[in-house]
């Protein structure tokens, strides 16, 4: 009740504070374009946020105003000009979409159809203007009411401000701040929406949680923030994507991912990502510049990174583990393939700050077409981290001649008692490998699949059982035509 | 009609046509018929298989291999293969990370879609595939290992033959099966292949030894030497090609 109270003398805080000529328009569906201290406002006052969330976005936009865009990543696109964008736009209105499956790209629905995804669903992924209520309402219903039961929340980020402001402004920015890095920093000040879980002391969250349950909720939009927290000796299993390729009419993406784990607590972050990734050239593609961070906090606390990534024009993303607590373990497992004209740079952090503290990084990259993938690892021993290990292995696998693949391992070790090890492979798929696949009678395509799941296996076996079965069909579609 | 038509077959590497490999193959197998093939070595032995395959790198120059009617270089190598054409390799290929099992489903469903049917049942597959295994004395839990990672070279050479007999092609071309495997294996493998013969299936073995052919006994025995067939005769020729070498035929081939 207060914090709905608190809402409302905030709105009347910040309605009374319009002294620029657009903000009046509080009905509007969407800002202006650019981005100033106005829009900021504009997006809080939208969402009814309470001052201290406007407050912490402004301070991360007048922090982003004294930054530069990176460039040392090895990806290639023009300048973005971050005053020709919208930086909030209500979910686009029936009027807008299109009105059947009749009137989506039939390249998309072709890709959807391969991948087995059920007609409604098909509507939903692609914008389709439905009355229909889908059945995976009534289902995340369930889920949720159970959950909330156990004490587990998992809502919009928007709502959890102001249903769980305490724990929202103990933990949002702990783990990447506001002035962490140029995107972080933007997605900080613009944040549309995102999730927010915190599982209770000691609970087994025993269903995955998965951003498909609130597909329905879904207009996360550009800049989407998610928080997990797992509180201790708790677990749970978070699963993020899809593995349908995504349209949308925002170019850039540049999401943040917090995770925090206490004492003997885990958490289990698996992605599967395909936006799209442009045409031919890579025109129209997205680019995907994300931070995702996890802290160990706690003694024996434990973070899991899985990704598949198959999509985007440009990727730019190093989900990484802070080792804060003893004995606490960070594990990457990533799949990135490119194709096309696709350009990755991935890679992640692990950093080991306290004793025994273990990681352990395997990376798969693919490369086909004329794309270009670069692994970029970080792990820093510090000096506290007695007894730490790291062990990182990194296979390239290349699909014809005109592909590139990079690896580029940082390693600091500032403790004489860690290790770390590292092993890198890079390889092709050779015409004797192909030539005994089309022996069989497998096609050349299927034999490309085959195949690159084999070299994946490793990562894709990390991954929940539905999730791993989809991401393998979509390793193949994403290879189609590298080869022949 | 003959299964298998190859008429003045002339072979050489993509990369280097003016030198011939194979300088007028003629031969021709009939349903039901098993025909062996000897040589020395670098006779173009292997060559011949790869240009029945499909084999990326070599083409044929001049000359046609007619298969069931059809004319086998219009075809690509996986439509050879669904069609009925196996060949057990001489160095079975790794593909690591990839279950056998998975590979052998994979290999009878792409079949099966070709001829518009639906994927195999999960559990027929296990039954055939266990039955086979048995038969061929490999183990089922090497079926779960990736495609001939670590599997020793008699395995791998069983493992050739588990394939063939899961395939059910109608023509068989087989690249020194017997090659790495001990006498045990042999019979073994053998007796999979004898399991095999049938009046619609068509046989090439490929082989050094005449000691293969006392269990697997062929109708038809040429000797290949320098790209051509020396001589055509049945099983008794492998009996004095054991006796007497190749000596005599090498001579011929170089005249
Ligand atoms: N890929 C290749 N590259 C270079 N030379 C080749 C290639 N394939 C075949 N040859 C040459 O062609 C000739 C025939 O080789 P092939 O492998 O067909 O012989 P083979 O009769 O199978 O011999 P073996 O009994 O040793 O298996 C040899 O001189 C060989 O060196
Ligand atoms: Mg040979």
């Amino acid at each position: 009740m207060a914090a709905t109270q608190d809402t409302m003398d905030r709105i009347a805080e910040v309605s009374g504070a319009y002294k620029y000529g657009f903000v009046t328009d509080i009905d509007s569906d969407k800002a202006p374009k650019g981005l100033n201290e106005d829009i900021i406002r504009f997006i809080s006052a939208k969402k009814a946020e309470p001052a201290w969330m406007l407050e912490w976005r402004l301070k991360a936009y007048r922090h982003w105003l004294t930054m530069t865009e990176p460039s040392w990543q090895k990806v290639d696109y023009p300048p973005i000009d971050y005053q020709d964008a919208y930086y909030y736009a209500a979910p686009k209105g029936k009027d807008d979409a299109p009105k059947s499956l009749d009137e989506v790209d039939p390249e998309l629905l072709r890709t959807y159809e391969k991948l087995g995804i059920p007609l409604k669903e098909q509507e939903m992924l692609a914008g389709v203007a439905v009355d229909a209520v889908f059945d995976s309402v009534s289902v995340a219903t369930t889920y949720k009411k159970k959950l909330e039961e156990m004490g587990v929340i998992f809502c919009p980020i928007s709502e959890a401000v102001h249903r769980f402001p305490e724990l929202v402004q103990k933990y949002l920015g702990s783990v990447v701040p506001y002035s962490d890095n140029f995107f972080a920093t933007l997605n900080s000040a613009v944040f549309t929406d995102g999730s927010f879980v915190y599982v209770p002391k000691g609970l087994r969250c025993p269903m995955e949680l998965s951003t498909y349950f609130r597909i329905n909720e879904r207009n996360t939009g550009q800049f989407e923030r998610t928080l997990i927290v797992a509180d201790e000796g708790s677990y749970v299993s978070y699963l993020e994507g899809c593995t349908a390729p995504q349209r949308d009419e925002n170019q850039l993406h540049a999401a943040v991912v917090e995770l925090v784990t206490l004492d003997d607590a885990e958490i289990k972050y698996s992605t599967v990502q395909n936006w799209y990734p442009g045409d031919e050239t890579g025109k129209g593609g997205i680019y995907n510049f994300v931070t995702k961070r996890g802290a160990c906090r706690g003694r024996n606390s434990k973070i899991m990174w899985t990704q598949v990534e198959t999509g985007s024009a440009i990727t730019w993303k190093y989900p990484s583990c802070i080792l804060q607590g003893d004995n606490s373990s960070g594990e990457f497992y990533s799949v990135a393939i490119t194709n096309g004209a696709q350009q990755a740079d991935t890679g992640t952090k692990m950093i080991h700050i306290g004793k025994n503290t273990r990681s352990r990084i395997i990376s798969k990259g693919i490369s086909a077409g004329r794309a270009d993938q670069t692994y970029r690892g970080l792990v820093r021993m510090m000096p506290k981290a007695e007894g730490a290990r790291n062990f990182t292995q990194c296979d390239s696998l290349l699909i014809g001649d005109r592909c590139g693949a990079h690896t580029v391992p940082y390693i600091e070790n500032r403790n004489p008692s860690a290790q770390v090890e590292h092993e890198a492979t890079t390889s092709r798929i050779s015409d004797e490998q192909l030539f005994y696949c089309l022996q069989r009678g497998i096609s050349e395509e299927d034999a490309v699949a085959l195949i690159v799941n084999g070299f994946c296996k490793e990562v894709l076996q990390t991954l929940p059982m539905e999730f791993a079965v989809e991401a393998q069909k979509l390793v193949g579609i994403s290879l189609e035509g590298s080869v022949g | 009609m003959a299964l298998l038509e190859i008429k003045d077959l002339h072979a050489s590497l993509e990369d280097d046509t003016s030198k011939a490999i194979l300088k007028g193959i003629n031969l021709t197998i009939n349903p039901g018929e098993v025909h062996a093939i000897m040589g020395p070595n670098g006779a173009g032995k292997s060559t011949l298989s790869s240009v029945i395959a499909g084999r990326p790198g070599y083409v044929a120059t001049s000359g046609s291999i007619l298969y069931d009617g059809a004319d086998l270089m219009d075809m690509e190598p996986d439509e050879r293969a669904r069609a009925g054409v196996f060949l057990a390799f001489q160095y079975p290929v790794e593909i690591p990370g990839v279950a056998m099992a998975t590979f052998l489903k994979t290999a009878l469903n792409a079949r099966r879609k070709a001829r518009g049917e639906p994927d195999i049942e999960a559990l027929d597959f296990l039954k055939a595939m266990k039955a086979n295994a048995k038969r061929l004395g490999v183990a089922e839990d090497m079926l779960k290992r990736p495609v001939n990672v670590g599997f020793s070279g008699g395995e791998k050479k069983r493992v050739e033959i588990l394939q063939m007999a899961m395939m059910e092609p109608r023509m068989c071309v087989l690249d020194e099966t017997d090659s790495g495997l001990d006498i045990d294996a042999l019979k073994i493998v053998a007796d999979g292949v004898n399991a095999l013969r049938s009046p619609e299936r068509g046989m090439l073995i490929i082989t050094h030894y005449q000691r293969l052919l006392n269990y697997i006994v062929p109708d038809v025995v040429h000797v290949l030497a320098g790209g051509r067939i020396v001589k055509t005769g049945d099983k008794t020729l492998a009996e004095t090609l054991e006796a007497e070498g190749y000596a005599a035929f090498t001579d011929a081939a170089a005249a």
